[in-house]
């Protein structure tokens, strides 16, 4: 019997049988499906006549995709460095363990466990015109109140307001987990030298925690391009599309229009997006772990 | 906020008072939109109507909080994501375990060449997918039911890549100890390892229920039917029609008593889903 454990044996793959067949159909089908369908006119009514790249090249004249576009990527460009700086602040703050700094750690973290739609359900109490906190705050202020989520420009930031909200404690704790990898040697050489705080953080700390920013910066842009609940429920895209991000376009286009083989292109423009950062992700987290052997 | 081990570094402006003093001031902003949820939650309808800077002042009420009691749908939807949370997680936990299994300690023809292959699934964002599977469940009539909510979640490589690190992480020696006995290798499994990896199982459990609960995108398009809604979905739909809705201090209750489950359920097991999250992100 024990051969069968150091010996390459068929029998052994039953274990993995289970697993393999639900990631075969459920994954690895749908995606090249998805593929295919991409390269079809296809409808509510099942899959019709091969248009070659004709889908690709409807999407990409459409402005409203051009539109979700560059609305997705000016919320990455804003998001994504305010969600580093805050964590690698919250983190560098947060850095010693007393009670104080685990509560505050736990209470940072406690927003990312809500499902998107507490999330959104908490930031638009806070900006519907009229009754929301910011506008009931602002009144007592004597200041005009704005119309966050209807005003174009302010509805995306007030998603944006929400993202960050919602997904600071993951930064937070990663940085946190970096700081701690820190030897403390580094810290006494500094010492020895006596410089400064400002200076020790700048020549200490941060070099030695820069592949983790590097990481949380590409997990971030792989979280951020994907937004989609938060426009959805907050701002339905508005106004005039000028929130809406390009994972609520697929969604309309294959769920609320049923162009499904459209929808299907617009989304392996997507893919495209997140397997060149997921590619990125590997790089630096391989050449971290040898880094570190 | 007593004596720490690490007074003789240099504060590098970490750990820092004035840091700590910005990052509590900075804690109440972000704390600020939950209390005004929990005091809407707690005014009478008919008085937010009037204005909402009555929140600020007595009387407050729980009759938002009994009006879920009468509502049966918001405890239906619980219950659909109670299913739906518990079936998928249960699903996870034994394909990941067995695969884990696998990967980590038995060889079998082209093993390296499958475990890349499900490492690439780890890259693959669910809008690549998404379309695909909802024509895919349509054929077979899965759609508004609880395996078709459960079933798309459990394909996650995810689960397979951690119980595969957990179980390396185990000494070859315990199985080499159980190999002598002629155990056969579900059996080393199963009596020897499996009870080695119950932290993990625990990890892995409350991070897929996590996930199963507040998924959204899935459960919106397959759930179509108002009966089969999962809680997320639920409170979603009922806060479209903003305006003319049970009013704000019945949805903020209702938004109150959804977070409940999973709050609780963050305060108990904290450690477990800051190593799952954290795990899960930097792979």
């Amino acid at each position: 019997m024990a051969e069968s454990y150091r010996r390459s044996q068929w029998s052994n793959s039953l274990f993995i049988l289970p697993y393999l067949s639900v990631f075969a159909v459920l994954l690895v089908f749908p995606l090249f499906w998805g593929a295919w369908l991409s390269l079809h006119k296809v409808d509510l009514f099942g899959p019709g006549r091969f248009v070659g790249l004709g889908n690709y090249a409807r999407v990409l004249a459409d402005p409203v995709f051009l539109q979700a576009l560059r609305n997705t990527v000016i919320f990455v460009l804003v998001s994504v460095p305010s969600l580093v700086a805050l964590g690698l602040f919250l983190a560098l703050a947060l850095n010693k363990t007393t009670r104080t700094t685990s509560f505050l750690r736990g209470l940072f973290f406690s927003s990312s466990v809500l499902s998107v739609t507490i999330v959104t359900l908490i930031w638009r109490f806070v900006f519907i015109p009229g009754d929301g906190l910011l506008a009931v705050v602002s009144e007592q202020l004597g200041m005009q109140p704005v119309n966050f989520l209807s005003t174009s420009g302010w509805s995306l930031f007030s998603v944006g307001v929400a993202t960050v909200w919602w997904c600071l404690g993951l930064p937070m704790m990663l940085f946190l987990a970096a700081l701690q990898q820190i030897p403390n040697d580094l810290y006494e050489a500094a010492a020895l030298d006596n410089a400064s705080p400002w200076r020790v953080l700048i020549r200490v700390t941060l070099p030695s925690i820069a592949r983790t920013i590097m990481l949380v910066t590409i997990i971030q842009i792989v979280m951020q391009f994907q937004l989609f609940g938060q426009a959805q429920i907050m701002t339905n895209g508005g106004p005039n599309g000028t929130s809406r991000p390009l994972v609520m376009y697929i969604y309309e286009v294959g769920f609320v229009r049923w162009d499904v083989g459209k929808a299907a292109a617009a989304s392996e423009f997507l893919f495209l997006i997140i397997l060149v950062a997921a590619m990125a992700q590997y790089i630096v987290s391989t050449r971290k772990s040898e880094a570190s052997e | 906020m007593s004596t720490d081990q690490t007074t003789y570094r240099p504060e590098a402006l970490t750990g820092n008072r004035t840091l700590l003093a910005i990052a509590i001031v900075f804690s109440v902003v972000m704390m600020a939109p939950v209390a005004w949820l929990v005091g809407l939650s707690i005014k009478d309808n008919k008085e937010l109507m009037l204005g909402t800077e009555s929140v600020f002042a007595l009387p407050y009420t729980l009759v938002n909080y009994v009006n879920i009691l009468y509502s049966s749908q918001a405890f239906g939807w619980f219950f659909n994501s109670l299913v739906v949370a518990i079936g998928q997680t249960t699903g996870v936990l034994i394909l990941a375990s067995l695969a884990g299994y696998a990967f980590a300690r038995l060889e079998f023809p082209f093993r390296r060449t499958i475990f890349v292959i499900v490492l690439f699934g780890l890259a693959v964002p669910e809008q690549a997918v998404i379309i695909a599977r909802h024509q895919m469940f349509n054929w077979f009539g899965l759609h508004n039911s609880y395996i078709g909510l459960m079933l798309p979640g459990m394909s996650s490589a995810f689960g397979v890549f951690l119980m595969t690190q957990f179980f390396k992480a185990i000494p070859k020696e315990i199985d080499e100890a159980a190999l002598l006995d002629n155990a056969s290798p579900l059996r080393i499994f199963w009596k020897v390892l499996l009870p080695l990896t119950l932290p993990a199982q625990a990890t892995l459990g409350i991070f897929t229920f996590l996930h199963a609960w507040n998924d959204y995108w899935w459960p919106l398009i397959s759930a179509t039917r108002k009966e089969m809604f999962t809680l997320t979905i639920g409170i979603a739909s009922s806060q479209t029609n903003f305006a003319q809705s049970e009013g704000l201090g019945f949805l903020s209750a209702q938004a109150v008593f959804a977070s409940l489950p999973v709050l609780i359920v963050y305060v108990i097991f904290q450690r477990h889903i800051v190593t799952a999250v954290s795990g899960g992100a930097v792979k």
